[in-house]
């Protein structure tokens, strides 16, 4: 990982714990909360299982075998109580957005959101009476995934974005606002 | 004492089952009035995905509606848009030529078994089985780089053009489709092993969601859906389109009505859709791509770029649209999920006066009442992976 | 039996009824009079002869300022028994946009009717259900109306105002502020 060091010499890291037993020394990790608490995140994100329109299906071509999310810690979860993120994977309409803010809404603290796709990042094709002319104008967006729809490869860059995003955070944990 | 001896009373709950709910493909919104565990009323709401393309396609030159169609059955874009370009067809009155009508059939059936593949997945995950979803998807995966080195897209392909294709297919393309499906009937004896014969897929889908034949062709429903019911309606034979016409087929059809019925019915499609994607490959014949009709199709891309006179001719096409007969037309092709149809009022301007897309999954979605109630909860979520919906096409 | 023939057996049956027959492409259409359409439909399914037992689609087309009464309700009917098809039309005007389900003879132009209300706002009497389908039930004017603009109109749908107005209201417990 590189972020966290282990201080401890190689003269006193073993202890002798019972007549025989040597085990190893208690470590000693030196790193900042910021460090150790944007790795875990980072790490384990689990997304809101929310398709939408045709992003949906590239996005369950994501989850399933050949591109496997699960490897990069990412497991979809049905509800947005234990969920960490949102792919806003589609058309988001007018009549839907209520929908979609309130599936937000719901996600606890730290939450992102990525938006897939030319329809959700800015209406697209789809410049009429119904839909929204981009998900960013109710919701906070931290990745922006273009393409219609975007491929499973582009879909792992956002989601590799996004972790970079959270391991540059500073002091998220501390309070709430 | 008397407390207890006394009846217990229950009263009607109503839960809102979705539109977000991993079971409803889509954005579905079932309100259920449940007592117990019994359905005794099912309102579904559709329109979450309402985007207005009947609308947009009224604004748009024939040409340029085509990739909104990509986006009505994402699932299967290869069939929206080989429908399309038919009806447009028919209203211009030209016709394809016979290597580009066995192109559009070989990747028409392409499309189906990846749609059929991703119904078989996503039904069976939602009753309970993981493993044939991600078999599923990885087959799927195969169809997608097919597509890919066609026309170098995945999912949203807008291959087919008004009057042909858009390129000629390659030689690898061909050897590469060839191949998979020499295999393809091997994997299906895979998946049937899985699913067909096992008890617990049997439990929960037989005698499920039971629709007889008039019922079915009287509430308007196509494909597999109907078929399952023992009706043989099927556009490719009533009406064959294409190079239907010039292949063997055979229409896979039910008994009942019920899941089961219309799961076999689905997985034998999936086996003739392969048969006939081999015969295009075997008789796939020589000769141009798009049809001689300098009015209604695009002039080569290579003599645009040399020639003035082909340059005009494309900007105006482009810009005004071609000049087209007035009348109204409609016609019907068979897409995974039933019967597309596109009717066209045409007032002689390049675009469409009035564009109707008739929707399988629309009818479909509309028939939900009449399957789930009186059943149970749990049968809901058979009902629903049975008549297999796209809420893109259903909402439009 | 030949497209032709049924609409003339229809001209015979409901000579009144009957306005005008027009083949286009071997289709042919027969533009009827709205007031006994449920009669004309009941015919078309009871008819031995005839058996219009499958209902292809229902839509309703505007002809704004092209022709006298401004909307058209088109049937599209198949017989699966006899393979034929038909196009039945009924005019209806602009002033008394209302017309007689058709409910009782297919049961399957149920949503058709109602998104016919919903897009262009002709109502079809005798309809169990008459609400919006596809678009929210309190959204103003009818888009496939000729005068509707594509984009909307200047009038934002107060629902997805009410979305706009409670992001904005819970802006302030992001962490970005």
């Amino acid at each position: 990982m590189g972020l966290i060091t282990t201080l401890s010499a190689p003269s006193m890291s073993l202890v002798e714990v019972e007549e025989g037993v040597k085990v190893l020394s208690p470590n000693i990790v030196i790193t900042s909360m910021d460090k150790l608490i944007n790795w875990g995140r980072s790490s384990s994100l689990w997304p809101m299982t929310f398709g939408l329109a045709c992003c949906a299906i590239e996005m369950m071509a994501c989850y399933a075998s050949h591109n496997d999310l699960d490897r990069m810690g990412i497991i979809p979860r049905g509800s947005p109580r234990q969920a960490d993120f949102m792919f806003v994977a589609g058309t988001v309409t007018k009549k839907m957005s209520e929908i979609v803010r309130r599936v937000y809404d719901q996600m606890p603290e730290p939450r992102y959101v990525i938006s897939v796709g030319s329809c959700a990042n800015s209406g697209g094709i789809f410049n009429t009476y119904s839909t929204v002319q981009g998900c960013d104008t109710f919701l906070p967006i931290d990745v922006y995934i273009p393409g219609c729809p975007p491929r499973p490869e582009a879909f792992i860059d956002g989601i590799i974005k996004l972790q970079e995003k959270i391991k540059k955070e500073q002091f998220r944990w501390g309070r709430w606002r | 004492m008397e407390d207890i001896e006394k009846p217990f009373e229950t009263k009607e709950m109503t839960i809102s089952m979705g539109p977000q709910h991993p079971a409803t493909h889509g954005v579905l919104r079932l309100v259920l009035n449940l007592n117990g565990e019994n359905v005794v009323k099912c309102t579904p709401h559709v329109g979450y995905l309402h985007r207005g393309i009947e609308k947009l396609g009224e604004n748009r030159t024939y040409f340029a509606a085509l990739p909104l169609t990509d986006r009505l059955d994402y699932i299967s874009s290869m069939n929206n848009n080989v429908g399309y370009v038919n009806a447009v067809e028919k209203l211009f009155g030209i016709e394809a030529p016979s290597r580009a009508k066995f192109i559009r059939t070989m990747v028409a059936e392409l499309g189906r078994i990846s749609s059929h593949i991703i119904w078989l997945g996503t039904h069976v995950l939602d009753i309970g089985a993981t493993t044939p979803f991600l078999l599923a998807m990885a087959e799927r995966e195969k169809i997608l780089d097919l597509f890919e080195e066609l026309c170098g897209a995945r999912l949203t392909v807008s291959y087919p053009r008004v009057g042909g294709v858009r390129n000629d297919v390659s030689q690898k393309f061909l050897d590469q489709a060839y191949e998979f499906a020499m295999k393809f009937d091997a994997r299906m004896d895979e998946y049937e092993t899985l699913v067909t014969e096992n008890r617990i897929w049997k439990e929960r889908t037989v005698d499920i969601g039971i629709i007889s034949a008039e019922e079915a062709v009287n509430w308007g429903l196509t494909g597999g859906t109907l078929r399952g019911s023992g009706v043989d309606y099927d556009v490719r034979k009533y009406f064959p389109y294409d190079a239907y016409d010039q292949v063997e087929f055979e229409v896979p059809v039910g008994k009942k009505g019920d899941c089961y019925d219309r799961y076999l019915v689905r997985v034998g499609e999936l086996r003739q859709a392969n048969r006939i994607l081999r015969q295009c490959i075997e008789k796939l014949p020589e000769g141009p791509v798009l049809a001689d009709a300098p009015k209604f199709t695009l002039p080569p891309k290579d003599m645009v770029l040399k020639d003035m006179e082909h340059l005009i001719h494309q900007f105006i096409l482009i810009t005004k649209g071609p000049t087209v007969p007035e009348g109204e037309i409609y016609v019907g092709t068979e897409v995974p999920k039933g019967e597309l149809g596109f009717y066209f009022v045409s007032d002689g301007t390049g675009r469409p006066y009035r564009m109707r897309v008739r929707a399988p999954s629309f009818i479909h979605a509309s028939v939900l009442p009449r399957l789930c109630e009186g059943g149970l909860i749990a049968d809901v979520i058979a009902n629903i992976g049975t008549i297999d919906i796209v809420l893109g096409e259903c909402d439009r | 039996m030949e497209p032709l023939q049924i609409a003339e057996k229809i001209k015979e049956r409901f000579p009144e009824e009957a306005l005008a027959i027009r083949e286009f492409r071997g289709q042919v259409s027969v533009t009827v009079k709205k007031d006994r359409i449920r009669d004309i439909c009941r015919f078309l399914h009871d008819e031995p002869d005839l058996f219009f037992d499958y209902p292809v689609d229902l839509c309703g087309v505007d002809y704004m300022g092209m022709k006298e009464s401004r909307f058209e309700v088109v049937y599209h009917l198949y017989s699966i028994k006899h393979r034929h098809a038909l196009r039945l039309k009924a005019e209806v005007p602009e002033k008394d946009a209302r017309i007689d389900s058709v409910l009782p003879v297919w049961a399957g132009v149920n949503w058709h009717e109602r998104e016919c209300y919903d897009m262009f706002g002709i109502s079809f009497t005798g309809h169990p259900d008459m609400r919006r389908v596809l678009l929210p039930e309190d959204w103003e004017g009818h888009p496939l109306r000729k005068d509707y603009p594509v984009k909307g109109p200047e009038k934002e749908w107060s629902g997805f105002l009410d979305v706009l107005e409670r992001s904005k209201k819970y802006r302030r417990f992001d962490w970005q502020g």
